[in-house]
């Protein structure tokens, strides 16, 4: 159901008229700090459909998190939004009092991180922290959300669930942790859930049952997820359309296949060219040299320029925008915005 | 093939060999806390007779999920544990009777480890120079402090710094240069064989590349023998030539590379392999393979795997199978595929 939303992504950013459930226009995070101000996310705009599985890719430090925790209200000062929107719905729910946004939270969207346990409070058994989750969005009595809870937690794959909703977080194994993650954040039933890093802190097996876990969960309960992750393989299981930011840019969006085989992007087609895949085995990996800058020394023009080897004089200059056009969007000046009709390229 | 044994210049000589080795940990309580509660004594057998050789210029890896005992091989083999059981030959000289003295210096000179997390594993007070040069003085591989200099700014060129760095401390680096650093200090001792645990896990995937590039090059221009352990099942693949796959403290599998992931005859192996994302199958509906690994303090009895394995039968359960070759040259402990009734 959820594959139905890849054409959507040829009419992209700019089709407003049909209502995106999030939409994030022109977002950026800034760290003031003694010596001036970092910008960590800048100029960010994106959209995610109802029932969609969106992949935010990046390198560490390419702003990925900061824009989750952003649209969730969870910036940890001095980090503060700058400049931009967050809508849900078409409501902003950017610089809503706290008390409007924690009941967003939860309700409306969900959030899994990537280590279980610092999610999940120590000193209660998993039960309680599902009975009172659900009991500060639904309105439902402590037996209901109890019954619910277990059936939660039935859904998440937790063998003799009745037994285990007593139990600490202690007392479960890293994968059953995050499957109580999971649980919670599905437990109000959220029309949109920000997964960062699900399963990074997970080992292959573990976190090939919580991927086709998440999958299943959110395409039965409609939900649509924001999946930030660094592993490419973990998008192309998952997502529907990707974003690949760069130095707190977006560099490229559009549908996972293209993305992923036909990268546009120089810095998206270095990065496809040094995962080492499974499925083959190359002598040399491309290698992108040289490393993503550092916040406090972002180049001028496009911030790719220095390690990009089809950088021109424009990219030294003037940064370039994300264009959308047919197949997704790419900010790069190797691809204008076609003013007029695309010709057929060449390359 | 022939094999000329402890020699040291043969391409496909042996270098490094382990028999039948074993770590185990007493992770009991303290003595009298351990009476009171009356528990037993816990054993926990990271690494539980497991024997493999490496011959002189290839990598061997070792791959498996977090508790299987494969770091525990490693820092063995660069003898930072001694092992319970068994022997480590290092060209066909046992290990555990040079551990001290001269002799045992000049072999351990031979030995370089690089470790996982390159914040952890310099000093931060020392200057990029003194953490290269560390080795040299120890083994006084070259005399005088000009030498020192000059061979440091050659390795630093060599993993792809500038002599300049050479006055920076490890704050002032990334991860992946910091991990050059790592491999620079490793190289100055001129050794033989690297143990790489982990080298890229903590890195990006577009610094990953760079390091594992820049680690074959290495290994192509001096002929160096690594024993690279890894989760990554991906970035095996691409470096090792052989691979033995670890399971609760054992070998599952051991082949070579083209086997491992284009053969796989144990049913661990091959759910590793269907587990793992991959760029290729995108959608692809996988069958993602139930249970967890099991508390190493409590292992299952027979097959270590068969909770989790499909094919499992009374006698899996019963008797632990030992390595046997497989007709495309694997080492695989199964019953099931000793006996054929894998599918």
């Amino acid at each position: 159901m959820n594959r139905n939303a890849q054409p959507s992504a040829n009419p992209p950013e700019t089709a407003g008229v049909r209502q995106a459930l999030l939409r994030v226009e022109d977002l950026r995070v800034e760290f003031p700090n003694r010596r001036g101000t970092l910008v960590a996310v800048d100029g960010v705009s994106f959209h995610i459909d109802p029932g969609e599985v969106l992949g935010v890719v990046g390198e560490s430090g390419a702003g990925k998190s900061i824009t989750g925790a952003a649209v969730i209200g969870l910036l940890e000062p001095p980090g503060r939004l700058a400049r931009g929107r967050v809508l849900l719905r078409g409501e902003r729910i950017d610089g809503l009092p706290e008390e409007a946004m924690r009941r967003i939270r939860g309700r409306r969207i969900g959030a899994i991180f990537q280590d279980p346990l610092t999610s999940l409070n120590p000193l209660y058994t998993v039960g309680r922290q599902l009975v009172e989750t659900i009991r500060t969005h639904l309105d439902v009595t402590p037996i209901q959300a109890r019954r619910q809870a277990v059936a939660l937690l039935q859904e998440v794959g937790i063998p003799a669930a009745e037994q285990r909703i007593d139990h600490y977080p202690h007392q479960f194994s890293g994968g059953m942790r995050q499957r109580v993650v999971i649980a919670l954040a599905l437990c109000a039933q959220p029309e949109l859930i920000i997964a960062d890093e699900p399963t990074t802190a997970l080992d292959v097996s573990i976190q090939a049952q919580i991927i086709t876990l998440l999958k299943r969960l959110c395409r039965e309960h409609g939900a649509a997820v924001m999946l930030i992750t660094h592993d490419m393989g973990v998008i192309a299981e998952t997502a529907d359309r990707v974003a690949v930011m760069y130095a707190g840019r977006l560099v490229e969006v559009g549908p996972v296949r293209d993305v992923i085989h036909r990268p546009r992007h120089p810095y998206t087609v270095g990065l496809m060219g040094s995962i080492p895949s499974v499925g083959r085995r190359a002598d040399r990996l491309a290698q992108i040299d040289g490393a993503m800058p550092r916040l406090t020394e972002i180049p001028a023009g496009c911030a790719f320029h220095p390690r990009c080897p089809r950088a021109i004089d424009r990219c030294r200059q003037t940064r370039p925008d994300l264009a959308p056009d047919d197949r997704g969007a790419v900010a790069c000046w190797l691809y204008p915005p076609p003013a007029q009709p695309p010709e057929a390229p060449h390359a | 093939m022939p094999d000329p044994r402890g020699g040291t210049t043969g391409g496909n000589a042996l270098l490094v060999e382990a028999r039948d080795l074993a770590q185990h940990f007493d992770v009991s309580l303290p003595c009298l806390a351990r009476l009171l509660a009356r528990q037993p004594r816990r054993i926990l057998k990271a690494v539980d007779g497991i024997s493999f050789q490496i011959r002189r210029g290839e990598t061997l890896a070792l791959v498996g999920e977090s508790g299987c005992g494969k770091s525990t091989v490693a820092r063995l083999l660069v003898g930072l544990y001694t092992p319970t059981r068994g022997t480590i030959l290092f060209e066909g000289t046992d290990l555990a009777r040079l551990r001290s003295g001269r002799e045992g210096a000049a072999l351990r000179r031979r030995f370089q480890m690089i470790f996982q997390d390159p914040y952890a594993s310099l000093n931060p007070r020392w200057r990029t120079h003194d953490i290269v040069a560390e080795p040299i003085r120890a083994h006084r591989l070259v005399a005088g402090s000009t030498a020192t200099r000059e061979r440091v700014d050659e390795l630093l060129r060599q993993v792809g710094l500038a002599p300049a760095d050479g006055e920076k401390y490890p704050h002032e680096f990334s991860g992946g240069q910091r991990q050059r650093i790592s491999i620079a200090r490793a190289l100055s001792s001129n050794p033989d064989f690297l143990v790489c645990d982990e080298p890229t896990s903590a890195l990006d995937v577009s610094v990953q590349a760079q390091i594992l590039n820049l680690m074959k090059d290495l290994q192509r221009a001096y002929g160096l023998t690594f024993l690279f352990i890894s989760h990554n099942l991906a970035v095996v693949r691409h470096i090792a030539d052989r691979v033995g796959v670890m399971y609760l403290g054992r070998l599952s599998e051991l082949g070579d590379v083209s086997e491992i992931f284009g053969r796989p005859q144990h049913p661990y192996t091959r759910m590793l392999l269907d587990a793992i994302p991959d760029l290729e199958g995108t959608g692809r509906p996988r069958t993602p393979v139930a249970g967890e690994v099991p508390n190493p303090l409590e292992p299952p009895s027979g097959c270590a795997f068969h909770p989790r394995c499909p094919w499992a039968n009374a006698r899996c359960r019963a008797e632990r199978p030992e390595p046997r070759s497989a007709p495309n040259g694997s080492l695989v402990a199964c019953h099931g595929a000793e006996e054929g009734r894998l599918p």
